[in-house]
């Protein structure tokens, strides 16, 4: 939707250039960039207006939805090459700043789902409504396929291989061979882009000839969609109560781990 | 009784002029206006569900973002007033400013209903588009805009965007590869499609109207009833005045007219006046 403003630190970068080893080593640590400490972001904010540090967080805000709208997750040393850049050392004063517009203004909670490569998703902070919404999303047709598919790895105990799936879809009469009307290439949305969105992983199994795969829930989907509500949907459809799936009710109803809401209420959205 | 309608008549100053009274009372009245509006100015989630919509669907007609309003509050037990959608909006964009995004309203030149669009302020340029498209398929939306503007009925044949991919000065694109760009570009709502002619769609003219009357100056039409952008128009025959006038706003002005007369040089108005539309009952998009 945007493309992030330039910043007008024209100066501080010039400054950059004259040491021209500390411009080399810059580009080479963005794989590395270290936590500056708090003292360290104390004394940055000190040398810049108010202004400055809004500007560079509504950039980084910008630079998020953007990324968020392909449902791609944001690496944290892209962020900082691209957009923190000479504000590194207030990085996170930054990030709490976004993480607080995130939350106010949308809606939407910052998860880290990969604390060793350092990646976030934005993550829908509003409690999913009994009501439907009076304005149809477009994306709908393809989350309820999704959510038709984590359902059944969810009932399965978290890991299927892939026939299950395919032959669940065939039966929604969603040919995975063919064409599809409204998604096209079937195999491709399953296999790439949910894949990529974080929502499926779909991983090989070792020693398997011809080649299989098995799907699990992705990091994005244990974030955003609620077990508890897949279950409770299941007991529906099936005229049980959702307690007699008494291992799955106990998964949905535990206690959240560290990338989910932490929200003691177990309907997590 | 008697004594105290005598006092309460010495108290109630009928001798001390009326006017200190009346302004305490407008006082009273505009703070606790201002209070509410205040109120109104803190973003809940009723806001917040009301802006992720908006997110992913991008522009919504009136109606519907009066449902929404409505369910929104619903959803979140928020006071709903059903005359205060406006308001609502204002906060959302108070708080959406520093990120260079807001919720605007439009006119649609198909239906002269109103929309809203979330849109992107920053750019001065196309380039709010550059995170999609590259650089050629921007020069090639650029080109359209081009063939749009300066047309006199605000669209472009097929024929034309194909024709005009001749100069391109980026990578030049193949039929094929245009035919694939003009569907994306209406998928992503940058543009509409009617029986092999593009116009641009009502997102497009709310967003990117800056830039247009900037880009275009002296060739772009202004509709002489609303002063908005004018695309898809009617345009006075005199030689002498030429005033154009979108084809809703004429549905409009000229609604029960006799005799249609130019509303500039009072010539007798020549085209056909189109019926003015109505909004669906049940908004679904």
């Amino acid at each position: 939707m945007t493309q992030r403003k330039r910043p007008s630190s024209t100066q501080s970068s010039s400054q950059r250039r004259h040491t021209g080893n500390l411009v080399a080593q810059d580009e080479d640590d963005d794989a590395t960039f270290t936590q500056p400490s708090t003292s360290q972001v104390q004394r940055g904010l000190e040398k810049l207006t108010p202004a400055q540090v809004d500007q560079k967080t509504a950039e980084v805000v910008q630079y998020f939805l953007v990324k968020d709208q392909k449902k791609m997750p944001v690496r944290r040393a892209d962020l900082v090459k691209h957009v923190v850049k000479d504000y590194r050392n207030i990085y996170p004063e930054i990030l709490k700043r976004a993480a607080r517009t995130f939350d106010q203004v949308f809606g939407l909670k910052l998860v880290e789902i990969d604390p060793k490569n350092k990646m976030y998703i934005l993550v829908n902070n509003l409690e999913t409504p009994d009501k439907a919404s009076p304005v149809r999303s477009p994306s709908n047709p393809k989350m309820g396929l999704l959510l038709a598919i984590l359902s059944v790895i969810f009932m399965k105990g978290g890991v299927v291989r892939e026939n299950l799936i395919w032959n669940t879809l065939r039966k929604l009469r969603v040919d995975p061979g063919e064409k599809h009307e409204e998604f096209g290439d079937v195999r491709k949305m399953v296999t790439d882009e949910f894949v990529r969105q974080r929502y499926l992983e779909y991983v090989r199994i070792p020693h398997t000839e011809p080649i299989e795969h098995e799907f699990r829930w992705g990091q994005r989907a244990d974030a955003e969609v609620s077990k508890a509500k897949i279950l409770e949907f299941m007991g529906e459809l099936h005229e049980q109560d959702p307690k007699t799936w008494t291992q799955q009710y106990r998964q949905a109803h535990s206690l959240p781990n560290s990338s989910q809401a932490s929200t003691s209420s177990s309907s997590q959205r | 009784m008697a004594s105290r309608s005598s006092s309460s008549t010495a108290a109630g100053g009928s001798d001390s002029p009326q006017k200190p009274t009346k302004t305490k009372r407008t006082r009273r009245k505009r703070r606790k206006a201002r209070a509410v509006g205040d109120m109104s100015r803190q973003m809940g989630e009723s806001h917040r569900r009301f802006l992720q919509t908006m997110m992913v669907s991008g522009v919504i007609d009136e109606q519907a973002a009066k449902a929404l309003y409505q369910y929104c509050c619903e959803t979140h037990h928020t006071q709903y007033a059903p005359d205060k959608l406006e308001d609502f909006i204002d906060t959302i964009n108070s708080r959406l400013q520093p990120m260079f995004m807001q919720i605007r309203k439009g006119m649609s030149e198909n239906n002269g209903l109103q929309y809203y669009a979330l849109v992107n302020m920053a750019e001065t340029d196309i380039t709010r588009m550059s995170s999609d498209y590259a650089d050629n398929e921007l020069e090639l939306f650029r080109k359209t805009l081009d063939l749009i503007v300066c047309s006199e009925n605000g669209k472009a044949s097929s024929t034309d965007i194909l024709n005009s991919t001749d100069s391109m000065t980026t990578r030049k694109m193949k039929k094929s590869e245009t035919e694939h760009l003009l569907s994306r570009l209406v998928h992503d709502k940058w543009l509409s499609e009617k029986r092999g002619e593009y116009t641009l769609s009502t997102r497009c003219i709310i967003e990117m109207e800056p830039y247009i009357r900037t880009m275009y100056q002296d060739h772009i039409k202004v509709c002489h009833i609303c002063r908005n952008i004018a695309f898809q128009c009617q345009i006075c025959e005199n030689p002498t005045c030429g005033i154009k006038i979108h084809n809703p706003c004429v549905a409009r002005y000229f609604k029960g007219k006799s005799e249609p007369r130019c509303p500039s040089c009072d010539d007798f108005w020549p085209h056909e006046i189109p019926e003015v539309k109505r909004p669906h009952s049940q908004s679904r998009r």
